[in-house]
């Protein structure tokens, strides 16, 4: 037991700003599409980054397709492959991760888990998911210019993203980098708000060391997102200058195809250390909401406070700063000065032990719990495993020396997606079970879920487990066929092929998913306000689906910690963060 | 309880698999036998502490899921375990990143006696320059590149007129001896890739990159590229074939040197200097 004194102004200090003057909806236009709300421009991100995300589902079997079966689909060539991995790869990092999680979970969750009735700028807050369409049309609109989208891989690097040598070089890289452009345009606008929001705007009582880890998750990510994201911008300026004027930032002398370009002076290296100043903490950017969202999960269905609150809010702040000195770990072998392998093969191991901590501190949350084999609680067990073994394969790429074999084959492939793939979209989907009640005022189907679950978890790892051991084989990713090479047995090719198929299937339960949201909007159970009998603020509105400005007339007060849950002695097995406590004297809670 | 068993399956099942995996790293070829002792103790270490985390949750899922009138126990925090979980991985992680850093060392001290070779990338093929009888390469210039000259050396200088210069041909090398391998790429990143190597690194345009090692068994390798390098990037290929010494030397004496192949004399030099091509 934690023992922190009781203080009597501490459970409620005075409101940090003015209540804000809504601009309430005077019809359907600006209600449902140029709305103000945060709730609206949540959803409206969201199921922009799901639309963008089902197109890089698609592309992901047609890649899938292709190396389980090379040669057998003729509509399926080396272009064709080169401009499905880029563009799945970028729109599942940026278009629908990212935005999806601060997008989408956090306009949606951050106003109502701080007790605030909106995001500080609503309209800025509007203007960023616009944007944010804008950049999603611009990189759709990829795939229909002549040419195509660009080949370059989602790491772009160049000269090879701006040479000949790679499809999409005439329209698909101008318009990609345009869109990126674009996305951190809107991003910072979205990313300032969440950031004042939860700085500014939470409610009496709630204090930063109150705030559900959700919250601690999505704002670290956020602050990092502002940090990191303007690298990548003047990395994408640079590159387009280079395309388009002739420049020469990233471009060296050089010779193509036997003619001497004009190029000179540039340098490769250097858009690398930019794309991975921003594409490292981007990792994390993905990764800390999720770290969040799934404590709260297993908090709240496992009936037990989170363990460790206070070492969890510390290990996302220091993940979050740590992870800006990490990112040439992504460039051991790519010829920059080999002493830096030294500090980054120390940093980023050194990164592993926050991370560590936040796993045992899930898994001490649910010894001794009341476990509740929901939905979201089973999807949150599988990012636990799914985290846990991609974590474990990043010790092998962050430290130096074992990254030269592996690097730039399908281990690395395998790794990045069970870390950043499998398992952020484990908690996203476990938070869409979760949440859906709360925005919809019904239930998901619990029997499709729990198949959406099982199909989904053990698919996916049977995916990407078996697909690291071609890389420690030595298969290299991003070929489109592998051909010949001696050192590589037909029963790899067995195994690719039982990969593909494993991936149309995960592809299929993704559709009963989908089937099961606009089922459930229709025909679901109705939830009522706060069916899981969690405790923090968001279940405790007024309203479900909560209204413009979030809590009626009043904002609530705050008078504990987000996880009271089982607390010895109290008639339910959860407080609400707003309900009063009994008598100050009692010491009923930890702050 | 299904979803413990199932948990715990899993965690077997991945064990099981690395075991009896007949997906592993090719048969090493050099000296880097170092990285490969490296992986394993990385193996050992992090498959450990994955089947204990899998077993405990699944466990914890096991004995704790939820029953009639089973309430959570209360303990929102407990510093001591959290100091020893903190210590325990910090030490973990420490037993995997020193041997690391040992070997890292290794591999960026090239030692004094290492043969300097070159390898050069461009879409989508290798070229190779070994040094002549002088032991010293020529240098380069990426201008200088031209039908005649595809590896674009300087023809005046005259550490390069014995460079034995392969284009699109396989690369030799004797068997024991120390090899600096100079990487170079006239036009995109390419990586030098050969499994059985273990060592690779990035062909960057506009510098020169190397790595080094040295060749333990003799045999024909495939030289794949490992840095996406545009449409042909899976095609990009070439051997590399490390023999006897005798059998090395016998191969040496057939090739081509830079002055042979250029055909070089007053005439294209005067030509050369004049500014022409």
């Amino acid at each position: 037991m934690v023992d922190v004194p009781y203080d009597a102004r501490a459970d409620a200090p005075p409101a940090e700003v003015p209540e804000v003057e809504l601009y309430h909806p005077r019809s359907w236009w600006t209600q449902y599409v140029f709305s103000q709300d945060a709730k609206v421009i949540a959803i409206q991100y969201s199921l922009t980054a799901s639309a963008i995300g089902l197109v890089a589902l698609v592309l992901s079997w047609l890649m899938r397709l292709q190396l389980g079966f090379p040669g057998t689909f003729s509509f399926i060539d080396a272009s064709q492959y080169l401009q499905f991995i880029t563009m799945h790869g970028m729109i599942m990092v940026i278009y629908l991760l990212t935005a999806l999680f601060l997008g989408g979970f956090g306009n949606y969750l951050i106003p109502l888990m701080v007790g605030a009735r909106d995001m500080v700028f609503p309209y800025v807050n509007m203007l960023s998911y616009w944007i944010y369409l804008l950049a999603v049309l611009v990189l759709a609109s990829t795939f229909f210019v002549p040419g195509g989208p660009t080949g370059a891989g989602w790491t772009l690097y160049p000269p090879q993203a701006v040479l000949s040598g790679t499809p999409g070089q005439d329209w698909g890289i101008v318009l990609m980098l345009v869109s990126l452009i674009l996305f951190i345009i809107g991003f910072t606008m979205g990313g300032l708000n969440y950031v004042v929001t939860v700085l500014q705007a939470r409610t009496r009582g709630m204090t930063l060391m109150r705030m559900p880890l959700t919250v601690w998750g999505i704002f670290t990510a956020t602050v990092m997102a502002l940090l990191a994201f303007p690298a990548l911008f003047v990395a994408s300026v640079m590159m387009l200058f280079d395309r388009l004027l002739g420049t020469s930032f990233f471009m060296p002398a050089l010779v193509e195809m036997g003619q001497q370009m004009k190029y000179g002076g540039g340098s490769p290296i250097l858009f690398q250390h930019l794309f991975w100043f921003f594409g490292h903490p981007e990792v994390y950017i993905v990764a800390l909401p999720a770290f969040g969202i799934v404590s709260d999960l297993i908090s709240t269905h496992a009936r037990k406070n989170i363990f460790g609150y206070r070492m969890m809010v510390w290990a996302i702040v220091g993940i979050g700063a740590l992870s800006f000195v990490v990112w040439a770990h992504h460039m051991y072998v790519s010829g920059m000065h080999p002493k830096f392998g030294f500090f980054f093969a120390t940093t980023t191991l050194i990164i592993a032990i926050p991370t560590a901590i936040k796993v045992y501190n899930w898994v001490l949350t649910l010894w001794r719990g009341d476990i509740h084999l929901t939905v979201p609680m089973l999807f949150a067990l599988g990012f636990i495993i799914t985290f846990v073994n991609g974590g474990l394969t990043g010790l092998f790429l962050g430290n130096v020396v074992v990254d030269v074999p592996l690097s730039d084959t399908m281990f690395v492939v395998a790794h990045f997606h069970m870390v950043m793939g499998v398992a952020p979209i484990m908690v996203v989907l476990g938070a869409i079970y979760h949440w859906y009640p709360k925005v919809t005022g019904r239930m998901l189907d619990d029997w499709m879920g729990k198949f959406h679950f099982w199909v989904t978890f053990l698919g996916a790892y049977l995916i990407f487990f078996p697909m690291h051991y071609i890389g420690l084989l030595g298969v290299p990713r991003r070929y489109h066929d592998i051909g010949e090479a001696a050192f590589i047995p037909s029963s790899t090719h067995t195994l690719n092929a039982f990969i593909t198929v494993m991936a149309l299937i995960v592809g299929f339960a993704q559709m009963v998913f989908l089937f099961n949201l606009v089922w459930s909007l229709f025909k679901g159970r109705p939830s009522g306000g706060n069916p899981w009998r969690a405790t923090t603020l968001e279940w405790q509105t007024p309203e479900t689906p909560p209204g413009h400005g979030n809590w009626g007339k009043e904002l609530p007060v705050v008078y504990r910690w987000a996880y009271d849950y089982s607390v010895p002695g109290a008639a339910q097995d959860f407080i609400p963060q707003n309900q009063p406590r009994a008598t100050p004297a009692v010491q009923g809670a930890a702050p | 309880m299904a979803v413990a068993l199932i948990l715990l399956l899993v965690a077997v099942g991945s064990v099981l698999f690395h075991i009896y995996s007949p997906w592993w790293w090719t048969p090493i070829a050099t000296n880097w036998s170092y990285i490969d002792h490296t992986i394993s103790i990385t193996f050992w270490i992090t498959g450990a502490v994955f089947f204990a985390v899998i077993a405990f949750m699944a466990y914890c899922v096991f004995r704790f899921h939820h029953k009639e009138g089973r309430r959570a126990a209360y303990n929102p925090e407990n510093k001591k375990l959290e100091w020893w979980l903190t210590i325990g991985t910090a030490v973990g992680v420490g037993a995997m990143l020193a041997p690391g850093l040992f070997v890292w060392h290794q591999f960026v001290t090239v030692p004094a006696d290492a043969t300097e070779i070159e390898v050069m990338g461009q879409q989508w093929q290798w070229s190779f320059r070994l040094p002549g009888k002088d032991g010293r390469m020529g240098t380069t210039n990426v201008r200088n590149i031209s039908p005649e000259n595809p590896m674009g050396l300087n023809r005046d200088d005259p550490n390069g007129q014995d460079d034995v210069v392969i284009e699109s041909g396989d690369l030799h090398l004797p068997i024991g001896k120390p090899v600096k391998v100079l990487l170079r790429s006239l036009d995109v990143l390419h990586n030098f890739y050969v499994p059985e190597f273990r060592a690779k690194m990035d062909m960057v345009p506009g510098m020169v990159t190397y790595f080094w090692m040295t060749p333990i068994r003799t045999g024909t390798f495939d030289v794949l590229c490992a840095e996406l390098c545009g449409v042909a990037h899976a095609q990009m290929r070439a051997k590399v074939i490390v023999q006897e010494e005798g059998e090395y030397h016998a191969w040496l004496e057939t090739q081509k040197t830079f002055a042979e192949l250029s055909g070089r004399n007053a005439v294209t030099k005067a030509t050369y200097k004049s500014g022409g091509k």
